[in-house]
């Protein structure tokens, strides 16, 4: 890479903008404590309507999720999984093959009980019109699925397939965006991964005369199925 | 883009008389509107939310130094590469510059108005490498040579008939019985010709909507996904950002991205918001080898430290523009560059000048609709006036209008002078009007009366009405 280029470019724009604003570099104590603010990174107002308790954040999260055109099941256990994928893919007339995440969650699951299923463990291709992936967290707040990328998420399972299914634990449920970013956090020791989709809701789009139509470039179907235990 | 600000007006003249247009304005606004009002309504907490969103966005401006460079070292933390580009010129060499090394020959693009302002379509194609809009509305409005007229409804100005004809034309293997009797049929055919290309490219170019400063990530907002495959399927990808979008936290983005997609589309939440940070890692099994940040200032830094930096707050929702009256009447195209509405009006000025954008700060009727529903409170109205100010300054006002505005001034400034002067015009024209109650015509109104009548006073002034009130009343 042309490095003086990049360190000229940098040089100008930081220049400019301390003309701007009329001094130098921030002093030291200055920036001291814009470092703490992002250390700490607080919280602003988070509104009222997910301040309630847990079971009741599950279920404005599935209300929201059918606000923005999802649709979801609701299952006891991860072993009533493959039953609930397979109900869902014979009512919407849709085949039994798709790509499956690699997660631990999803693969310990009993899918050859189901052998009409034919899961492919893996990213997804073009030519899938299925896929299965796992949810790290959800948001009651808007019905907003938190999908971080990993070895074990595979980012093209949000986006290459018609139908998109994800599995979600009832415990992966929080109120607002700022505790589902919390709990990432810890999860990944602070290190954002590479890609974080915050998906709400199936593909669509209002560039025809501002009126909705579902299924743009994404999936044209959102289902969520929700793990109580 | 060649601006074509300085024929507003003529622009504006054939615009009223576009009926296709005018179709598409009078169909598209109120449901821009109506949907941002019940997404407002069903949150208690938005009034406030607008206090924080501005208070966050003044902040990082306050320290945007530091904020860029603690972004900077976090994109490169996690493997990505910043593109620092003072000029328009200077990114349109790094993005080609980039492709050029990735041997790419067709490159998506998720919506972007950086991309559009610094032209990055026509300086790719120059240099034989094929762009490829993968938004709905981009996609047409690219096919039809065009610019957006709406900065996140590009093809606002177009109605669905105009979507068929362009397939017709441009999609030229298409069977003559294919039917676009519905909008799905339209967007399926759109789907599939671009899953073709984004499934082929070895670089996507996508926007950002924010900077992250505690991560290194970049933020992008869409509802089809096109950004999310553009940005996910080839081996490079490329964003493009302004200085401004930068914020400090993840939290930071979050309370803006509460305001954003609710003045926008009144949708509570965008289906896609993306948080990218670096190429892929050692065991992922999708994303981009290569991440690169465009970094541009064309512009932006010189606003800093005038009365203008508040503008620098806007996050791009268009909800200025969706409830302007101005805009409402004349659509995008007319205000001539990349940014329409009440915030082009006063952005467009700050980037190619006032004396090539002096009728955008001008086309205002000062109603304040614009600066009530911006998220981030801009004071809109404010910052046009401003302009006319910087404009009359400098004396790119026409003659006519400064020497009627000194006259203006010099009455105005003398309260009984004032008085005197509306009393005598009142009595006269409602002496002269007291028949028909309206003017048809009158000399130097002809503007006004060529559209419109003009109501006869009833020959006495506010003061005249509001003074004898008083006296009633004390009495």
């Amino acid at each position: 890479m042309a490095g003086d280029i990049a360190t000229e470019g940098r040089a100008t724009i930081l220049g400019a903008i301390r003309r701007g604003l009329k001094r130098g570099p921030l002093p030291e104590d200055q920036a001291h404590m814009l470092r703490e603010r992002l250390v700490e990174h607080p919280r602003h107002l988070i509104p009222a309507r997910s301040r309630i308790p847990h079971p009741a954040q599950v279920t404005l999260f599935l209300a929201n999720v059918e606000k923005e055109f999802g649709t979801s099941a609701l299952v006891p256990d991860a072993a009533a999984v493959p039953a609930a994928v397979a109900d869902y893919l014979a009512a919407q007339n849709l085949p039994t093959a798709f790509a499956m995440a690699p997660h631990p969650e999803l693969e310990a699951m009993p899918w050859a009980e189901r052998p009409m299923l034919r899961p492919r463990v893996g990213r997804a291709e073009a030519t899938d019109l299925v896929s299965v992936q796992q949810a790290f967290a959800a948001v009651a707040e808007t019905g907003t699925l938190m999908l971080p990328s990993a070895p074990e998420r595979p980012t093209t399972l949000n986006l290459l397939p018609d139908t998109a299914i994800v599995v979600l634990r009832a415990d992966a449920v929080v109120g607002a965006y700022e505790e589902a970013w919390d709990r990432l956090r810890a999860a990944t020791g602070g290190s954002m991964p590479r890609n974080v989709m915050l998906v709400t809701g199936p593909s669509r789009s209002a560039d025809i005369e501002q009126t909705l139509e579902l299924g743009a470039h994404g999936p044209r179907r959102l289902h969520v199925v929700l793990v109580e235990t | 883009m060649l601006a074509t600000s300085p024929e507003f007006k003529q622009n504006a003249r054939e615009a009223l008389e576009d009926a296709g247009l005018q179709k598409a304005l009078s169909f598209s606004r109120p449901q821009f509107m109506g949907r941002r009002a019940r997404a407002v309504a069903a949150l208690p907490e938005f009034e406030a939310l607008r206090d924080i969103g501005r208070d966050i966005k003044n902040h990082t401006l306050a320290n945007l130094d530091f904020y860029l460079e603690t972004w900077a070292d976090n994109v490169a933390r996690a493997g990505g590469v910043v593109h620092w580009c003072p000029t328009a010129d200077d990114a349109r060499e790094a993005v080609l510059r980039i492709c050029q090394k990735a041997g790419a020959r067709t490159v998506p693009k998720g919506k972007s108005m950086i991309s559009e302002e610094l032209g990055i379509n026509d300086h790719l194609e120059k240099h034989g490498i094929a762009p490829i809009e993968t938004d709905l509305g981009e996609y047409i409005i690219q096919l039809r040579n065009e610019h957006p007229s709406h900065i996140i409804a590009p093809a606002f100005h177009l109605n669905r008939e105009d979507w068929e004809a362009q397939f017709r034309k441009s999609h030229t293997d298409l069977p003559p019985d294919r039917v676009f009797h519905e909008r799905r049929d339209i967007l399926t055919e759109a789907r599939t010709r671009l899953r073709q290309k984004f499934l082929a490219a070895d670089v996507g170019i996508t926007g950002a909507n924010f900077l992250i400063a505690e991560t290194g990530s970049s933020v992008i907002v869409t509802n089809e996904g096109n950004g999310d495959l553009t940005q996910t399927l080839p081996r490079v990808h490329i964003a493009l950002a302004s200085i401004e979008k930068v914020v400090p936290t993840l939290e930071d983005a979050t309370s803006l991205l509460r305001l954003l997609a609710r003045s926008a589309t009144g949708q509570d939440f965008s289906v896609y918001t993306t948080f990218s940070t670096g190429g892929r890692r050692p065991a992922d099994l999708d994303g981009p080898e290569e991440y690169h940040v465009v970094v541009v200032d064309n512009g932006r830094s010189a606003m800093l430290g005038t009365e203008f930096q508040g503008m620098l707050r806007c996050i791009r929702c268009a909800a200025c523009m969706n409830h302007c009256p101005v805009y409402g009447a004349v659509g995008g195209h007319a205000y001539g560059w990349v940014y329409p509405g009440p915030m082009g009006a006063v952005l467009t000025p700050s980037l190619i000048g006032i004396d090539q954008a002096g009728h955008l700060p001008n086309a205002s009727t000062f109603c304040g609709k614009c600066e009530s529903v911006c998220p981030v409170k801009i004071p809109l109205p404010s910052l046009m006036r401003h302009w006319r100010e910087r404009e009359f300054e400098r004396h790119l006002t026409p003659a006519a209008v400064r020497s009627n505005l000194r006259l203006w001034a010099f009455v105005a400034r003398r309260p009984a002078l004032y008085r005197l002067a509306t009393r005598a015009a009142a009595a006269t024209l409602g002496w002269l009007g007291r028949k028909r109650g309206r003017f048809a015509w009158m000399p130097l109104a002809g503007g006004w009366t060529r559209g419109r009548d003009l109501p006869a006073p009833e020959g006495d002034t506010f003061f005249a009405r509001y003074a004898k009130a008083q006296r009633a009343g004390r009495r």
